[in-house]
């Protein structure tokens, strides 16, 4: 098992994605954006998490892999302190998050965005209100709020629903507009909580492209939580092409360098590696999980 | 076996008032500094204070009917139904106006808060409003709490002149005496005290409604039979619990105001 996610850097595929741009700075040992400590929690019980330790560092997208009740969810809202570690550090944008308070984490989260697992939008509002509710509370006026959510709602190709409520739209527009949400502020780094899970295959592949798409067009570092192994595949070994406005196959035997897994056993991190090292591995478990 | 569920109980219930007295505290004491969410504010006081209207009219209204229907039965016997008057009003604003309406608006708002704040919680809608950098707290307990404390205010005075009024319809269409002598026992006799006492009462109802439904609502985990608990449990803890501090005030109003 090779360790690499600190030297994976966005746009080095050399296939030239729509929307980057090839003359980013690339940093020789970029700060991580986050960074687990042996992070430890428990809830009345035994540990969902012992001492995980990983990182992500900037451009960088990791696809956190787990069957369902492994803490995988539980891992993504310790990394916005949603949640708090019972032992062990979490460093997000350099600053460790396990001991502050909740007022001080708030500008911290502002930075980022998260897509949680069915949504989680606001039901009494509407899809405007929604994507545009980080806006509305930093007090932008309307008209820039309006132009602003047309863009968010345009990149999930979902504008014609600005004045609709949440009730009304399916479960993938539900999570499209969450993603909405969650890119309209620009985010540093996003945080995607089983996007697909749930929906049919379709609608799924859907999801990834948009996700491909943000990695592509914004270079955000991501994590993405999933237990479908093809969402996995599928965002490392595709690219999205602006020209033909959707995600195309990387050529043959090419893989995304800025994409890397994680994977949970029972609470503990059992592999951190790339796609190479994921399908080569001799964990036991992780080849159960692969066939 | 049974001292073991006993003490777990008893921990449980400690670390639950103690729970509720951090929430209560953060809750009140948002308001002393930004943000604060003002529209938020009026659209709770809309709910809570307008939408309740109608049940407090109408409990008020009948509770004061059957006031003057029970007391001049009684009153008769000393040949007193002439005091009815004054025995409606000053039961409705001393006692039952307050309590009435306290225990009414729990059962439509604090079910509702607990009901609404719950489903936001099992549906990560809470979670989210936290990741977009939002006090819930804030965003939506504290401008329930003082909505509901500043609007209990005024369905309580609603509640007591519905019943008053109830309790003159009766006395006048029903027992057949005179409204004029039923209006004028009713006034002479009320004092400042009076008033006092039944507009205190609200304040604290009005804390115990939203502060109990926010925070069962809050603390709900469990899915949709989640939800159901907490709202079962709000409704009850905040009815019993005005009931409760309602027997403590009036112990304490009426050794405060014997003093004065």
């Amino acid at each position: 098992m090779t360790d690499t996610p600190g030297s994976a850097q966005s746009g080095q595929n050399g296939s030239g994605l729509a929307g980057s741009d090839p003359t980013l700075p690339r940093i020789a040992n970029p700060t991580p954006i986050v960074e687990f400590r042996n992070v430890s929690i428990a809830f009345d019980g035994p540990p969902v998490l012992q001492n995980i330790s990983f990182s992500i560092a900037p451009g960088e997208t990791r696809v956190l892999l787990g069957p369902a009740g492994v803490g995988k969810s539980v891992l993504l809202k310790l990394i916005n302190g949603l949640l708090r570690p019972d032992q062990g550090s979490i460093l997000l944008f350099g600053e460790d998050i396990s001991t502050m308070t909740e007022e001080q984490l708030f500008p911290l989260r502002i930075r980022t965005g998260m897509v949680f697992q069915e949504g989680a939008l606001f039901d009494s509002i509407t899809v405007r209100d929604n994507v545009a509710y980080q806006l509305i509370q930093e007090r932008v006026p309307d008209a820039e709020i309006d132009t602003r959510v047309h863009q968010a709602l345009t990149f999930v190709e979902l504008d014609n629903t600005f004045d609709f409520f949440p009730a009304s739209l399916s479960g993938g527009m539900k999570r499209r507009v969450a993603i909405a949400r969650a890119l309209i502020h620009q985010p540093e780094l996003i945080l995607y909580d089983s996007p697909t899970g749930g929906l049919d295959p379709v609608t799924s592949t859907t999801i990834i492209e948009l996700i491909i798409k943000e990695r592509d067009f914004f270079h955000a570092p991501s994590i993405l939580v999933t237990h479908r192994l093809q969402d996995a595949f599928t965002l490392c070994t595709h690219r999205f092409d602006a020209d033909q406005g959707h995600m195309v196959p990387l050529p043959e035997g090419q893989t995304d360098p800025t994409t890397t897994f994680l994977m949970l056993e029972e609470g503990r991190l059992i592999f951190d590696g790339n796609l190479h090292d994921l399908i080569h591995t001799d964990n036991s478990f992780v080849r159960e999980f692969l066939e | 076996m049974a001292i073991g569920a006993i003490d777990r109980t008893a921990k449980n219930l400690v670390l639950t008032v103690q729970e509720y007295s951090l929430f209560a505290q953060r809750a009140v004491l948002n308001i002393f500094r930004p943000p604060r969410y003002w529209p938020d504010f009026l659209l709770q006081s809309n709910i809570i204070g307008v939408g309740s209207s109608a049940i407090v009219l109408l409990s008020g209204f009948f509770t004061g009917g059957v006031l003057a229907l029970q007391s001049a039965a009684t009153l008769s016997e000393f040949g007193a139904t002439a005091v009815t008057g004054r025995f409606v009003s000053l039961t409705m604003i001393r006692e039952l106006g307050p309590v009435l309406t306290g225990i009414m608006v729990a059962g439509r708002n604090a079910s509702s808060m607990a009901s609404e704040l719950g489903s936001m919680v099992v549906t990560e809608q809470i979670d989210a409003m936290r990741a977009l950098g939002v006090d819930p707290m804030r965003k939506l307990v504290t401008p329930r709490l003082y909505s509901c404390i500043a609007m209990l205010l005024f369905l309580t005075i609603l509640a007591d002149a519905c019943g008053i009024l109830g309790g003159a319809a009766v006395t006048v269409f029903m027992n057949h005496q005179n409204g004029t002598q039923y209006f004028s026992m009713a006034w002479e006799h009320l004092h400042y005290s009076d008033i006092a006492q039944g507009l205190i009462k609200p304040l604290f109802s009005g804390f115990i409604v939203a502060s109990v439904g926010c925070f069962y609502g809050m603390r709900t985990s469990g899915g949709t039979e989640g939800v159901g608990r907490s709202t079962i449990s709000a409704v009850v803890t905040s009815s019993v619990l005005i009931i409760f501090v309602d027997f403590l005030l009036t112990q304490v109003l009426l050794t405060l105001f014997a003093q004065l």
